[in-house]
């Protein structure tokens, strides 16, 4: 049912939740909320140059809700992924910011977009993004399996958070975790301390 | 094959090199993927097989996993050549020392000398190295000395350009006290995970496991490599 299914969806969004932001070696903020709502259903994680992606999702935010507006009915995931796609890829000299877009829809229930710093724009199962992303390409690579129920996915969204935040310098602070599904949208917040711990050199 | 070593970084505005493909001009690397763990007993230790110039891939079966002694041994990532000419005078000085002494040498010495050549010599090498092996006073250890020269001794240590994407696997897999297979099997994994990710590390997984006993080395071929649902 789309329960199951929308627990994949969960993951995408915990996947780039880290929460600092920073100016070179200086924390500006620890509590930045990096999952930015586009529309009723669908989300953007945002990694990058802050100030680029807020300005990108603020411009995608106004053409999704005409976009849906004009079609009288909630927008595609694709069609969100796709108009910041469009940003990212005309404007790609300026900009520097990536995105994960994921939410449900009617159509295709819970999807997960990527849209790369160039504008490359794909379609996954789940997805990492952000500095913190490299080093814990290998845990998401062996942990991750299809078909997981909503606790295995917040289960393993976390871990992996909790991983990358232990070893990248410039991810930290709390964690925040958003599961989407047809019913509705629903919040989760972690501090840092209460992150799982795992055995640390 | 040759391995080619370009000037380096040099700029040549009058390139003669027109017709020579890019990855002769640049230098061979053995961007990479090596870890050590220690066990009770003894330690394992393993890297992928791959050496780079450039883009080309010049040896896929490399052995990264050098014998320093008979017990001692070290994982080199970083410039094939700098990590060979080190290993070559640490394993040089490390037998003279032995014969000297009448014993075998400590792993702490093998690391030592190590870290005094990469300390001495650091804005001239490029190596990252992982010295691993057993001794009778402190069992199996690993000790790990980056570029720029610095030593530390950890119960398990990852290398080379491949290990970023293994820190996450390595930090919540390990626990203390494994025994050797499991080690292998640990080790097995993350270097499967690692090689499929990092575009410099790949090939055949080599493995080693040095006890007391001696060592034994273990070759996992690519199709026999762990695989993982989603790559």
């Amino acid at each position: 049912m789309c329960l199951q299914e929308s627990l994949s969806n969960v993951s995408l969004y915990l996947m780039c939740l880290y929460l600092h932001f920073t100016h070179r070696y200086y924390v500006s903020s620890k509590t930045i909320n990096k999952l930015i709502q586009v529309h009723d259903r669908i989300f953007c994680c945002i990694a990058g140059s802050l100030a680029d992606a807020q300005a990108v999702t603020k411009a995608a935010k106004f053409q999704i809700s005409f976009h849906s507006i004009q079609m009288e009915s909630p927008p595609l995931v694709k069609a969100a992924a796709s108009v910041l796609k469009e940003l990212c890829y005309n404007n790609k000299e300026e900009l520097q910011a990536g995105f994960i877009t994921a939410g449900w829809d009617r159509k295709k229930g819970p999807q997960v977009y990527t849209v790369a710093l160039g504008g490359m724009l794909l379609s996954q199962p789940f997805t990492i993004g952000g500095s913190g992303s490299t080093y814990i390409y290998g845990y998401a690579d062996a942990k991750y399996k299809p078909d997981m129920s909503r606790e295995e996915c917040l289960q393993f969204a976390t871990n992996a958070l909790a991983l990358a935040m232990g070893r990248d310098n410039v991810s930290g602070g709390v964690a925040h975790l958003v599961v989407i599904t047809e019913e509705g949208v629903e919040h989760v917040v972690i501090p840092g301390d209460k992150l799982p711990k795992f055995h640390d050199e | 094959m040759a391995a080619y070593m370009s000037a380096g970084r040099s700029e040549n505005a009058f390139s003669t090199h027109d017709f020579v493909p890019e990855w002769a001009q640049e230098e061979v690397s053995t961007g990479t993927t090596i870890m050590a763990v220690e066990f009770d007993g003894g330690v394992v230790i393993g890297a992928d097989s791959r050496t780079t110039t450039g883009a080309y891939i010049a040896n896929r079966v490399t052995d990264k996993l050098t014998p320093i002694h008979d017990h001692i041994f070290c994982c080199r990532s970083g410039s094939a050549a700098d990590t060979q000419a080190v290993a070559d005078a640490v394993t040089y000085q490390l037998g003279f020392h032995s014969i000297e002494l009448d014993e075998p040498p400590l792993v702490q010495t093998a690391a030592n000398l190590f870290q005094q050549m990469c300390y001495r010599y650091r804005e001239e090498l490029m190596a990252g190295i992982i010295v691993a092996g057993w001794d009778k006073r402190r069992g199996g250890q690993v000790y790990t000395v980056p570029m720029g020269g610095m030593i530390v001794r950890q119960p398990m240590s990852v290398g080379g350009s491949g290990s970023s994407y293994i820190y996450g696997f390595m930090d919540s897999n390990y626990k203390p006290g494994m025994t050797k297979e499991e080690c292998l099997h640990f080790c097995t994994q993350a270097l499967a995970l690692a090689m499929e990710r990092d575009g410099s590390s790949g090939g055949v997984a080599r493995l080693a496991a040095i006890t007391e006993e001696g060592l034994e080395r273990r070759v996992v071929l690519g199709h026999q490599l762990p695989k993982f649902s989603n790559t």
